[in-house]
Parts: C-alpha cells; structure tokens; sequence
C-alpha cells in the first residue's frame, strides 16, 4: 500500500448553528485547511464529500456546499451519503491508484433543524420497522439491555464511560457537554429510555470536519510529523433486527483486524460510539487494552455531529499524533443503527 | 504502487418499468446482482466488497439505503460504499468500483445502482418547499429547457433535431428487452405533435420515469485471465465537478464536462473520438442533449453536433457513431442507476453481448453520466482488448 | 455464462417458489404498502441569504461579492465558488435587467397553483449582478420573449413586502433594445480578475 497521512484538519461543532448555512460555515473550513499548510484547490488532486440529505431536509444537499471547494476551474470530486469517514476512505482508495497525491475530505451535517430521533427512523427497514418511528434511543437501548442483563457490563461502567468522557470533552473546545458529573451523579440520573440516562446518550451539535490526505513525500513537505494511515478498512453487520447479537460488534472486530489494530500498542482510541454502550462494545471488539486512553476528546459523547463525527475521530487522532501525544492511534466511524457499521482506521507517527 | 488493470466480467439489470410492483427494492436490487453473478459465474462468496449508488434518498423515504439493504446485497461482514453525486452517480459509483481495483484494495466487487422512483413522488422529493426561494420550475425540464434555447440559438439548429433524436432513442429501445418505453407505434409526425411541456421540450423529448438496478461485477487482472466469458477491460475513468452558477460559465458545454472527456481519452490513448470509439452511452435525458455532448466531448466540432444527428450518423443502423443502441435514458430511466446502465451498457457492447442492439465488432466504447445543474460528470472507457 | 438477454427468464438463484401455508395459497400479492412519513425541517438561511430577504422587504436586491475576483452573485448564499471563499461583502444591485435565456412552460405546478400555463420562465441577470437566475416573466405574450431581452422588476405593493423572494412578482419589458450576448454559451458576465 502506498503511504498516505492525515496533514492537516480543521473542525467546528456546536450545539446549534443558527446563523449560518452549512456552505457558509464550511467554507472556513474548507478553505482554511488548505491555507493552513499553504496549499489552494489546484494543489488538490480529489475531493471527496459525506452529508446526508434526510437530515438537510432537501435533496441534493451537497450540490449547495461544492462551491466551498472551489470547483471553478473543476475539480475531481465526489460524494458519499455517509459520514465524512467514508469520504476519505474513498480518497484514500483513490490515492492507491497512484493517479493523486493530495486529497481534501469534509464531512458536515447541521442537524438541529430536524429532530434527528425521528430522521434517524427512517433508516430502518421499511415495511417492518420504520413505519412504528422507533426512536434511535430506543432501538440502541435494546442494545443496552442486552449488554446489562447479559451480565457483561453494568450501569455503573457505562456511567464511568460518561463521567470519564465529559472530563476529557472539558479539554476539547470543540466539544458542547463539557460539565463534569461524578460516576454517582450519572447512576442518579432519572433514565431517558430505559437503561440509557442523559449522559449515556450523544451530544448532539452542528458542524464538520474538513481534513487534508497527502501521499508520500508530498505529506512530509506539507507537515512536520503526519499522521500516517497504517491500516483502514470497514465492514457493515446485518440489519434486521433479532439477526444480530446487540452486546458485539463483528464488523467493528474484523475492520479492527483488516486494519491491523493488534499489531502493537495502541496509545489512544478515538471511537465513534455515539452511547456510552456502544464504546464499551466497540473497546471490546477491537480487543484494546487498559494501556489505551480512550477518546481523549471527549468522543461523540462531548460532541456528536452526524455524517462528520467520524471524520472528526480521525482528525482528533491524527492531530494528537501530530502533535506528538502519542506514537499510534486507533479512530473508528460508525453508521446505522446500534453501529451497524464500522469503519476502523490506525494512525501511526512514524 | 502503480495502478492495477481492472475490467468487467457480469452485467445484470433488471426489467425496467414505470412500477416494479412484483418486488421490494431489496428484490430489485437482488434481481440485477443475481443476474451480474451469473454472468460472472460468480457467487456471493466471491464479492469482496460492494458499492452502491442512488440519488436522493427521499425518493424511496428511506435514509441511506444501503443500512436497510446490508443483508440483500450480500455484504454482512463486508464493506459496503454509498456513493450520491446527483444524475451522474450511477457513473461515479462504477468509477469508485474500478479505483476498489485498481487501487489493489479488492479484487471482485459488485458494484450497483438503482432507484424505485415510483415509492414516491418524484417531482415532491426534487422541489421540497424551500421557504426563501420562490419556485416557478416544473422537475429538471424547466432547468435545462433554457440551456437548450441557447444552444439552438447558438449553433442554429433546424428545430427538429431533438425529436429526431427522441424517435430514434425510441426506435433502439425496440431491440433491448429491458428498456422500459417500448413503442412500437411511435413515428417521427407522432414526436413532432406531442405537446410542449417547457417550450423547447416536447413531452416526447424527455425521459421518463423509471424503477430499476443495473449491476457490474469488477474483477482484476488476475481474475479477468482466469474468466472464462466475455470481458470489457477498463481503459480509462474520470470524474469532474463545477459550480453550477458563475459568471462566464460555458453552460451549453461546461468545462468539467470538456475536462473530464479529455481526462478519460487521454486514459485510454484516444485522439479521435469520432474515429476510435465505436459505441457510445451517453447520457441524453432530454433530446437535445445529444448533440451538444456530441459537441462538448470532442465527437464533432462546436456547433456541428446537430449535423451528425441530422445525417444519421448516431443512428444504429447506417451511422458511423452509434450512441445509446440501448435506448439511452429516454427510453430508461431509474435515476440512480441511469449512469450505471450507460456504463454497463458500453461494456456489453465491447463484450459482444448487447444481443438485438449490439454494434457489429465493437472494440471501444465510451459511457458517460452526468448530473445537477450540468455539473457533475463520470465517464469511462472500456475496450475488448487489454489496455 | 453470457449476458442474460432476455428478462423474462429469471437468475436461478429467484427462481424458486415460495410455499405458503395452504391457507395462504389464494391470497393476492400486497403490492404496496403506503407509510405516510411527515418531518418537520426548521430551515436556516444562513447570514447572506438573511439579509437578502431583509434587502427584499425594503424593494432592494442584495448581492454577494466575491474577495478575490469582484464577481457579484444574486441571489447570494455567501460563498463564491469562483475562489472557494466566504464572501464577506454584500452589494445592492438593479431591479432592471436581461433575460439570458428562457423556457415557456405549458404545464401546471403543484406549488405554485396561481401560475396559469402557458408562462414564461426565464434566467434573469439584473443589472451588477454577474450571474442570472430563475425568475418569472410576464405582461408580454410568451412567443415575444427573446433571449437578450431587457426586463425590470414588478414588485408588490408596498404595504405587502415582506422578508420574501415573493416581493418581486415577475418581470416585464422595459421597452429597451436587446442586450446582445458575445457568446450565447456563456451565461453572466466573467468578474475583472477572471
């Protein structure tokens, strides 16, 4: 494989972006990052998108934010309606060929305009499922109590898992719930659906993710220390309901091994795990150990912005990796109900 | 590492129809792959990956599809990419296919487009109430029909020219049993009297509705020498995109669309389109479009396009080009899997296996999509011979 | 192992009958289920478009100028593709302009069940603006519209603006002579630095 790094990324979340469009508040991104290792557009081989229409509210959503990229003269790019991550999966795939060496990714969603609950219904099976609306809390509360009465985790870890990420989301000024709350707290929270209390459910915010990819010597040029992509690879699980064994993850677990995640030590994890069940499920399938730091950012339970919070794990890891935080980092997306699929990435420093 | 031959070994498509109420779009979906495998001689065991792609969401009311289809595409424990890039993501979803390959990352994936437009309204899912714009556009004809005007104004077109290319569109469709229009009665007096919807269009200029999938299953080097059947090797792809509204934007032929022929010919060591590609799949959802992507992909010169339809030249019988022996997207038209069928479309020509509508010796032929307001475009090549 | 010609022969793998419970055997196929589905979308125009609507309330069209190249964009949504930039200022221009190009629509629209068909719909390019768009064109007969074609806003009464693309009611010749257009591909006019 050629060896292709995470250069530069840039990022904005909040809890609601009122006074902007998605293009509007993009465009800083997207223009940002570039100027921020001092390249343009016509430095960029290929652009790759991750938005949702259902959660815009209007179809071809992304048609309005391309002009961010600055297709004049044009640009060769594509979408895909799915999280960023999967943008710079197919980036990534597209530097393999050898035909580009810089790549820009972004991922966004401006989800406050829409209950995300009742948008989120819609992705189920249509004839069975979707037409009872199920809540995405309530279907990832299955998951929850599956996980509890099986014995495997208890209400009072997945309240560590919660406390803890609110303590690392105060570090992060991206992050919207930043308050700390003990572990007792959380254990006295009245619940929302039943297992899962407030602080076990994601935080919701607008915003994205806009992320550079370079190959080779072109990333050394570009960054002191790039994060190298050593391992990617994503896998989905079954739909149906009652096919799948909630308390696991095997996409997450054989991503986890295509990417090479036990290879060596892993200093720290940035999980998509938009519950607190689903990183206790995602840590498990991906076998990381106590020596791993997870989530150091806070996760998706600091700030959660559908279709860019897998992107935004990727940038995390590889600005800690950049920065010189750690020499090896696992970031991980997610899409679907209870994490139907996964998408595993390894970041190397050297 | 250098780029890996990648070439197509199964086509499989589904009847297209206004309505394809016999089955769910997890059966339609599974229709098209079954017949892509068999073609292939393929099971599902041997797809390493898949790659999906549809236009909006909200013409079936079911958000990113391919959650829901996980289990029919036959990928639980596999990867699965969503590709969307407007009307040209059937195309763009083939060439993500092809990078899968090429790129060394896979070596068989299925990849596969559809749309079910009759779930829903589609004219309701394109214009959802904006509250800050007011609508006086009526579906995409109202888009293009003035991009159109220019383009008769400016290459001084006899009048006619698109409903020459609509009767003929029509006429090839009688030769693919797929094809959803199928009319056996049309005449070129029938074209000329059907009514005006978006003056230049004709109702019978414009493509209709359709539900679908059309499916390719791609394989490397490897497992192309290994085929035991027809193959269509992959000699060149490209993708280009450009804003839909600046000044000074060619708008009757834009740049991305003139970039990317230039990118996907130089792929393929193409000098002569005219003279070197011997079938063509593009994409024509209003008539009119023919001549000008003739002129904007390099087939003939700028304001000439119209000439080649007026002489024949794209007709299947007795012309020197034939484009969309399939009957094209006026005949067929499933939105996220139009591309696609373009595409797989120019790799049964190269295969030989087009049947009723194959070009006799068909060595090159070319695929192409396109989509949003004229700015989103895939294109590929593919050739008998290994490039 | 060829392409399947004919799709009335089906892949072997679907083939295959379905057994139902004897009691089920006369039953007729459900061909559709109907799931109404009703989300309700808060929209937020964002800042350019914000204040176009607040500019539409006063009888003024605003446009955004791009950084870098001057291009004016009408109407605006605060980014300009021809340097990938946040525009950061806004412009007022005319209510006069030309009609780049048009279509006449012969049939009737859901959403808009006041426009009678036949209507002209055309690409308008006020004057200072470098880009059209989509607008209305009326008080003259459909075959008269001709592309170059000079036009001026019809606004609605004064007492009935409001934060709305709907103030301007169409447009309507001037009476001027036809802009001529250099090149009839090219749409709008390129920016100074372009």
């Amino acid at each position: 494989m050629r060896d292709i790094a995470v250069v530069a990324s840039m990022q904005r979340q909040e809890k609601s972006i009122d006074n902007e469009s998605e293009v509007e508040y993009m465009v800083p991104l997207m223009h940002g990052v570039k100027e921020s290792i001092g390249i343009t557009q016509a430095d960029v081989g290929f652009t790759c998108s991750g938005s949702s229409d259902f959660i815009a509210g209007q179809a071809f959503s992304f048609v309005m934010t391309v002009d961010g990229a600055n297709p004049v003269p044009p640009i060769s790019e594509s979408h895909v309606e799915m999280d960023g991550a999967w943008a710079l999966y197919e980036a990534w795939v597209k530097m393999q060929t050898g035909e580009i060496d810089i790549a820009l990714i972004y991922g966004y969603s401006k989800s406050s305009g829409g209950s995300l609950r009742d948008v989120l219904a819609t992705q189920m099976e249509p004839f069975y499922v979707a037409p009872l609306w199920p809540d995405a809390f309530a279907i990832e509360a299955l998951a929850a109590r599956q996980l509890i009465e099986s014995g495997k985790v208890s209400l009072e870890q997945l309240a560590e898992i919660a406390s803890r990420s609110r303590d690392h989301a105060a570090t992060n000024p991206n992050a919207v719930r930043t308050t700390a709350k003990s572990v007792a707290d959380i254990m006295a929270e009245a619940p929302l659906m039943d297992p899962l209390r407030p602080s076990d459910i994601p935080a919701s915010a607008d915003g994205g993710c806009a992320l550079i990819l370079a190959a080779g010597d072109r990333a050394k040029d570009l960054c002191e220390r790039p994060a190298w992509i050593r391992g990617i690879d994503h896998r989905t699980d079954a739909h149906t309901l009652g096919v799948r064994d909630l308390t696991t993850s095997m996409s997450a677990r054989i991503a986890g091994e295509k990417a090479g995640v036990g290879n060596d030590k892993v200093d720290f994890a940035e999980l998509y795990a938009p519950f607190t069940t689903s990183e206790f499920i995602l840590t498990e399938a991906l076998g990381l150990g106590e020596d791993t730091v997870i989530n150091p950012s806070g996760g998706t339970l600091g700030a959660h912005t559908m279709m860019a919070s897998g992107l935004i794990r990727i940038a995390e890891a590889a600005q800690r990796i950049t920065n010189g935080d750690g020499d090896r980092a696992v970031a991980t997306a997610g899409s679907g109900p209870n994490l139907q699929q996964n998408l595993v990435c390894v970041l190397e420093g050297e | 590492m250098s780029k890996q031959r990648a070439a197509v070994i199964g086509v499989g498509q589904t009847k297209y129809a206004s309505t394809r109420g016999d089955v769910s779009m997890a059966g339609l979906v599974r229709e098209a792959a079954y017949r892509a495998l068999e073609m292939a001689g393929k099971t599902w065991a041997d797809i390493d990956a898949v790659v999906l792609g549809k236009a909006p969401d909200f013409f079936e009311g079911v958000m990113m599809p391919e959650i829901y289809l996980a289990e029919a595409l036959g990928c639980v424990g596999k990867p699965i990419l969503r590709v969307h890039t407007a009307g040209s993501v059937g195309g763009s979803t083939a060439v993500v296919a092809t990078s899968l390959v090429q790129g060394g990352i896979h070596g068989t994936v299925l990849t596969l487009g559809f749309e079910k437009q009759s779930e829903s309204n589609a004219m309701w899912a394109l214009s959802l109430p904006s509250p800050f714009t007011t609508s006086i556009n009526a579906g995409a004809g109202g888009y293009f029909s003035p991009i159109i005007r220019r383009y008769m104004e400016y290459s001084g077109a006899p009048e006619l020219i698109g409903c020459m290319v609509a009767l003929k569109d029509r006429q090839h469709a009688l030769n693919n049993p797929y094809a959803h229009v199928q009319d056996h009665e049309l005449t070129f007096d029938k074209v000329v009297e059907s009514p005006m919807l978006w003056d230049p269009i004709r109702y019978s200029e414009t493509c209709p509705s359709s539900d679908g999938a059309c499916a390719m299953i791609l394989t490397d080097e490897t497992g192309a020498e290994a085929h035991d059947g027809p193959v269509a090797w992959i000699h060149g792809t490209a993708m280009r995109s450009e804003a839909n509204n600046y000044g000074g934007r060619n708008v009757v032929s834009p740049k991305a669309s003139e970039d990317c022929a230039a990118d996907v010919f130089a792929q393929a060591g193409i000098t002569n389109p005219r003279e070197q590609i011997d079938a063509v799949e593009m994409y024509v959802p209003f008539s009119w479009y023919e001549p000008m992507w003739l002129e904007s992909l390099g087939f003939a010169e700028k304001g000439e396009g119209w000439r080649m339809v007026e002489s024949g030249a794209t007709n299947m019988v007795g012309g020197d080009l034939p484009v969309n022996c399939s009957g094209g997207v006026l005949s067929t038209n499933p939105i996220g899997a139009s591309g696609m069928i373009r595409f797989a479309e120019a790799a049964l020509q190269v295969m030989g296996e087009a049947g009723a509508h194959q070009v006799d010796g068909a060595k090159t032929a070319f695929g192409h999509a396109y989509g949003g307001g004229a700015q989103y475009y895939a294109m590929w090549v593919v050739g008998a011979e290994k490039p | 192992m060829g392409y399947n010609q004919d799709p009335s022969v089906q892949p072997d793998a679907l083939s295959g009958k379905v057994t139902l419970p004897a009691s089920l055997d006369d039953v007729e196929m459900v061909q559709a289920v109907r799931t109404p589905a009703a989300i309700d979308y808060i929209a937020t125009p964002g800042a350019s478009l914000s204040a176009y609507l607040r500019g539409m309330k006063q009888k003024k069209i605003l446009g955004d100028v791009c950084p870098v190249t001057g291009q004016v964009f009408v109407p605006p949504r605060g980014v300009s593709p021809v340097s990938g930039q946040r525009t950061t200022e806004m412009v007022e221009v005319s209510d006069q302009g030309y009609v780049e190009s048009f279509n006449v629509t012969r049939l009737p629209i859901k959403s808009r069940p006041d426009l009678k068909p036949p209507y002209v719909s055309a690409w308008v390019v006020p004057d200072g603006s470098n880009v059209g768009s989509i607008a209305l064109v009326a008080g003259i007969e459909p075959e008269e519209v001709r592309i170059g074609m000079r036009v001026g806003a019809v606004w609605k009464p004064d007492d009935e603006l409001e934060e709305s693309a709907a103030n301007i009611l169409h447009w309507e010749p001037t009476g001027e002579p036809d802009v001529v257009l250099d090149d009839l591909r090219i749409i709008g006019k390129p920016g100074d630095n372009q």
